[in-house]
């Protein structure tokens, strides 16, 4: 049994046709035409690449490496549009196709009054297509290639709601942001070729070898190691698009986005794709001990003080969102302490838990009309159980109790970067250990805010307004829970609220259950957010299931130490109930449990006497604003300088004028010369001849 | 055979150009078809390039020579290589676009300004083919013509001091270059440009003779410092005039780098090699900051047309650290394709984004960035190319604006990583003033009535903005035909870097 070539590129372009489709023929085949044929596209895209697992996990099909066309060629150097299909990609691919099938369906009901409805279809479709590139790559080029790509959809998508002044501002900067990564990723694609002479995967690792003992002459006298040099640029590539601190900024921003897209887009699938990316250049990053620690420390950084900024956050999406960088942290970790498996495998647990939760959002968005500040819900759990009971599931997940597919890769995840020796496991330590504490503290908040406790919304029968009540792109959602620092970062970019909807917390109707279209996804999704760890936690993170897809040291094996202890995922969640995670977990719970179903006033209280710490959370470490005073004003500030400075007053007024001029002057001075007067010519050949009849007497004189 | 096919192609377009005057401006229309049917034959006259050309051979190919001036041994020499056959295409494609492009916008004596711009299509075509200097010179001091015609007559407000801007600066230029070619008259008896590469010069001859040249071909690029002159010209240019302008003739400054400065005076190229890196990479980053505060669109679009044209002199000057330096020559030659390829892709994107300030100015007579806002409201399917050509010059990848600049990063990193550090940096602030212009241009709610009553593109309109669109997307998806079209032309440059003259 092998994989064919013709099924992998129906894989990748189904989801293209669908979107060229809805894109471009959206008003002639309308609505349904429009969700038909990329739901088609997509659904076909999932199917054959769930066959395509089946195939290399159970059919015992090779690996496929191929290329389907030479991009270019020149000299020894060439690049292609290829695949390589091995179980990395497979699983990355199930993980696409069947959360974008599922975001797909919700959209239907998500967006369906909005009148950009086919050109939503066609862009998430894009995007599948992107991100199938993407992690089907053979090769840096194309890899490159499915990462801008994605980044584009990113920027077509957060910006979506184009008239909202914040949505068109989150979006250029979220582009913006990701450029800085995708400057040191070029960097480093240009050092593989530099270094092994080839952009092509099978190649360059064959060899990677080779890297040891090689330098980088950076100056007269500094070497810097090649694979460092190489390992240390492909992540900031990473850090931009999973959002890594520091350049993580533009993730909260992209929930301006609607929220299946914060789901597919920015939870699921494209953030993940530098987790990706790290191991499956894992025979790379594997010759670098300094790259390593340095993905670590990054890792752990965000995965603590990222999710401190979830606990006070009041919009919905945006704890969620902080939730998301805080668990591309612990996934970043992982690939810090090598433990690529326990990386890419929290990578898939997430995708499902952390897709529902923002698809869960979403059906509570809808329920509130677009109202998304958790300070106006409260007690909504006995107007839509389905979401209620869904988004449980997926908070348990993200919290990691045991048996839930979240707690095995994230639990795996820590005893790893406890087992690691690695320069800065100290610290990764400790950050995943509080940060399995703080993930805990924001999720059970979120919940019960949103769900448990007093209603904190009133509903106004008022039958005149039932227009607007759908109209989703107004600026309304922007203009609460976004702190004080967003105005202070964008000054110039007030939300725009349209009259009736200044009233936070005041509905029309009463909230009720999304339709089957939202609900169906997020029960689909709450069962592998239940299932999935404990079915494959065996084979995936202990039984070498990647197989030569991803390469590790044998001094670095953590995973393979935990390994010796592991006997079956039973007996890890029944570990996992007396280890230090849960208890932290369970005191996150005590507490908020506490605060937000006994003692509300005392949250407020807690507020107010840690108001320093609350101003530092608030403000998220003033990232933004420094960032906007430092590269956007001071960008602007540096080019206007350099234009009027260098361009108009040098250049042109110096050089090119000023030389225009200098002729002028010259000229002028020589017209007065030629007056055309005959007695200022007689006066001249008067004045001349006696000059000249002087000279020579007085020559003459001294001649003598 | 018929072994006059380049000739062909520069007559084609200047005679085509007597009848459409003769039209008269009583008939615009009359004058409009037949000017079109002269740009569209061109255009397949000139794929019969394709089919006729080796691409595996490195000589000059259709050559013709016949004497012009026989007491000084002046050629009518023509011929092409891979890189020539390249430029001439989109000439002649541009050349099209152009003339659909002008259809109703030009009301005043359009049969002039179809002519001027046919004139000009067979002058490029020629600086294109010209395998002898003099010849060479002469139509490149006659494109000035008609350009500034161009500019002069169906300008904007201050055409007067941007054409004579325009045409001192460029023609400041070339006069070095004249001085230069006539020395290597003196001392070889020819201006066949073949014998001048075989010719052997001092240093100190070459060092005089490379500047020459680069202030010639400096100012065409143009290149920072002698910059200036673009956007000045590109802002009071008609829309027509800016594509044709930073589509075609800005390429005329690469090209003549790679005829006449690397052939002719290899050592000096090489001894000044880091010059020219140098104003490259401050053409990438000093200009990009320009770029980003720019309030007119169309200055905006020329500054970033200077950065982009940085790609170019750099994949080709990093060349001599990679063969004589590093003795990388397929480096070498991936930088070398990387600016060819530069050059052909910012053909079609430039051109393509001026074409689009164009629509917009058609409807709202001005180019500045303030006066919009919102564009896409009203004009969903301009906001479509819109888009697809901001990304385009953000060099996204699967467009064409991706592959030139990433196959001279790649390159320029085998011969120093700093060099590729600052090249890359057009990654951040590229995107950052194309699409903060984007953002303030297409996005947004309508605040300005008059954007609200603008009307989406018509067909006319579409069909320029798809073909160009079509370009960008082929060449990004697939460029492996135009680097194979210029692979042996490359090779052969490749090679003579590493020659030395001394």
């Amino acid at each position: 049994m092998t994989l064919s070539t013709s099924i992998l590129l129906i894989i990748a372009l189904a989801p293209l046709a669908g979107c060229l489709l809805a894109g471009f023929l959206g008003k002639a085949i309308g609505r349904a035409g429009a969700h038909g044929a990329t739901i088609l596209g997509v659904a076909v895209s999932c199917a054959l690449s769930f066959w395509v697992l089946y195939q290399l996990v159970w059919g015992g099909a090779p690996v496929y490496n191929q290329n389907v066309y030479t991009w270019f060629e020149i000299g020894r150097f060439s690049a292609s549009v290829g695949f390589l299909v091995d179980r990395l990609t497979a699983m990355m691919m199930v993980v696409v196709t069947f959360v974008s099938l599922l975001v797909h369906v919700y959209t239907i009901g998500y967006m369906a009054d909005d009148d950009g409805y086919q050109r939503f279809f066609s862009y998430i479709s894009l995007f599948t297509f992107s991100m199938l590139m993407l992690v089907m790559s053979n090769n840096f080029m194309q890899l490159f290639f499915g990462w801008e790509a994605v980044g584009l959809v990113s920027y077509l998508l957060i910006g979506f709601w184009y008239k909202r002044p914040t949505a068109i501002f989150a979006n250029l900067k979220a582009f913006l942001v990701n450029r800085v990564g995708d400057f040191g990723f070029l960097l480093g694609i240009a050092a593989v070729l530099y270094f092994l002479g080839t952009l092509d995967y099978g190649t360059a690792f064959a060899s990677a070898g080779s890297l040891v003992g090689r330098t980088l002459q950076v100056t007269q006298n500094t070497h810097w190691d090649a694979a460092t040099v190489i390992c240390v640029l492909l992540f900031i590539g990473a850090m931009g698009k999973s959002a890594q601190v520091p350049l993580h900024v533009w993730l909260p921003d992209s929930m301006e986005g609607p929220t299946p897209i914060s789901a597919l887009i920015h939870a699921a699938t494209m953030v993940t794709a530098g987790i990706f990316m790290v191991a499956r250049m894992s025979p790379l990053y594997e010759l670098s001990d300094g790259a390593l620690s340095f993905v670590m420390v990054i890792g752990a950084t965000g995965a603590l003080f990222t999710g401190l900024i979830g606990i006070v956050q009041n919009d919905i999406k945006r704890v969620v969102a902080y939730s998301t960088l805080s668990q591309l942290g612990y996934m970043t970790v992982a690939l810090g302490v090598s433990a690529y498996a326990g990386a890419v495998f929290h990578l898939m647990t997430h995708a499902f838990f952390k897709a529902l939760l923002f698809l869960g959002a979403g059906s509570v968005i809808i329920a509130m009309h677009h109202e998304q500040d958790m300070r106006y819900m409260g007690g909504l759990r006995k107007y839509m159980p389905v979401t209620w009971i869904t988004m449980w599931i997926g908070s348990l997940a993200l919290v990691a109790i045991p048996f839930t597919s979240g707690f095995y890769s994230k639990d795996a995840i820590i005893e790893a970067v406890g087992a690691s020796h690695r320069w800065g496991s100290g610290y990764a330590y400790f950050c995943v250990l509080a940060g399995a504490f703080v993930t805990a503290l924001y999720t059970f908040r979120q919940m019960y805010l949103t769900f448990h406790g007093k209603e904190r919304f009133v509903v106004v029968h008022d039958h005149g307004h039932g227009r607007h009540a759908h109209d989703h792109a107004h600026g309304h959602a922007a203009a609460h829970g976004h702190g004080g620092a967003d105005a202070a970062v964008s000054p110039e970019e007030h939300p725009s609220d349209e009259p009736g909807h200044g009233e936070p917390g005041v509905l029309h109707h009463p909230p009720k259950e999304s339709p089957w279209v939202v609900t169906l996804p997020l029960v689909l999704l709450a069962i592998p957010s239940l299932l999935v760890g404990f079915l494959t936690v065996g084979p995936v993170l202990f039984g070498g299931w990647f197989g030569q897809a991803v390469r590790v040291e044998e001094a670095n094996d953590v995973l393979g130490e935990l390994a010796r202890e592991f006997h079956g995922a039973t007996a890890m969640a029944l570990h996992g109930f007396w280890s230090l995670p849960f208890g932290l977990v369970v005191l996150a719970f005590a507490i908020t449990t506490y605060i937000y179903l006994f003692n509300p006033a005392l949250a407020g209280r807690i507020k107010r006497a840690l108001k320093p710490l609350y101003v530092v959370l608030d403000r998220k470490y003033w990232f933004d604003t420094v960032y906007f005073a430092v590269f956007a004003r001071g960008g602007v500030a540096l080019g206007r300088a350099l234009w009027k400075g260098g361009d108009a007053a040098v250049i042109d007024g110096a050089l090119v004028n000023g030389s225009a001029g200098l002729v002028e002057r010259i000229a002028a001075g020589m017209r007065r010369l030629q007056s055309g007067y005959l007695y200022h010519y007689a006066v001249a050949m008067i004045l001349g001849l006696v000059l000249l009849l002087g000279g020579y007497w007085l020559i003459g004189q001294n001649g003598q | 055979m018929f072994n006059h096919l380049l000739s062909l192609l520069i007559w084609l377009p200047i005679v085509g150009a007597v009848p459409v005057l003769l039209a008269g401006s009583g008939r615009p229309n009359l004058a409009r078809w037949l000017s079109l049917a002269v740009a569209v034959l061109t255009f397949a006259v000139s794929l019969f390039l394709l089919p006729q050309f080796d691409a595996g051979d490195s000589a000059m190919q259709l050559v013709e020579s016949h004497v012009w001036i026989a007491s000084l041994g002046v050629h009518y020499g023509l011929g092409v290589d891979g890189i020539s056959v390249a430029l001439i295409l989109l000439t002649t494609f541009v050349g099209i676009l152009v003339i659909v492009g002008a259809w109703e916008v030009i009301q005043d004596k359009p049969h002039q300004y179809m002519a001027a711009m046919l004139v000009l299509e067979g002058l490029m075509i020629g600086v294109f083919c010209a395998t002898d200097a003099l010849l060479f010179y002469v139509f490149f001091e006659a494109m000035l013509i008609p350009m500034f015609i161009l500019i002069g007559i169906w300008g904007g407000p201050r055409r007067v001091y941007a054409t004579l801007k325009f045409f001192i600066y460029t023609f400041f230029g070339s006069i070095f270059m004249l001085v230069g070619l006539i020395y290597l008259y003196l001392k070889a008896g020819t201006f066949d440009l073949h014998a001048l590469a075989a010719l052997p010069l001092t240093l100190r001859e070459q060092s005089w003779l490379f500047f020459a040249f680069l202030i010639a071909f400096a100012v065409k690029v143009p290149m920072v410092p002698v910059h200036t002159w673009l956007p000045d010209a590109h802002v009071e240019a008609p829309t027509g005039g800016s594509v044709v302008l930073a589509a075609v003739m800005l390429k005329i400054g690469g090209y003549g780098f790679l005829r006449f400065s690397l052939p002719i005076v290899p050592d000096a190229s090489e001894q000044f090699a880091w010059l020219i890196i140098v104003l490259s990479l401050v053409a990438v980053v000093y200009i990009g900051y320009v770029a980003l505060v720019q309030e007119d669109m169309k200055k905006l679009v020329a500054y970033s047309s200077v950065a982009h044209m940085g790609f170019v002199t750099l994949g080709i000057f990093i060349g001599f650290l990679l063969v004589r330096g590093a003795g990388n020559a397929d480096a070498a030659k991936l930088g070398m394709q990387g600016a060819m390829v530069q050059m052909i892709s910012h053909g079609f994107v430039s051109g393509a984004m001026f074409s689009c300030i164009g629509v917009m100015y058609d409807r709202l007579h001005t180019r500045l960035i303030k006066d919009y806002g919102g564009v896409i409201n009203v004009m969903p399917w301009f906001g479509f190319f819109y888009v697809l050509f901001a990304m385009a010059n953000c060099g996204l990848p699967g467009t064409s604006g991706f592959v030139g600049e990433f196959m001279v990063i790649l390159a320029s990193f085998s011969a120093n990583p700093w060099i590729a550090l600052f090249a890359a940096f057009t990654l951040i602030i590229g995107a950052a003033y194309t699409l903060w212009m984007v953002k303030r241009v297409l996005w947004g709610d309508v605040t300005n009535p008059h954007v609200a009553e603008m009307k989406d593109i018509n067909g006319r309109e579409t069909f320029v903005l798809l073909a160009f669109a079509a370009a960008v997307v082929a060449l990004g998806v697939w460029p492996q035909p135009l680097v194979h079209l210029m692979d042996g032309a490359v090779g052969q440059l490749v090679q003579q870097l590493g020659v030395h003259k001394i």
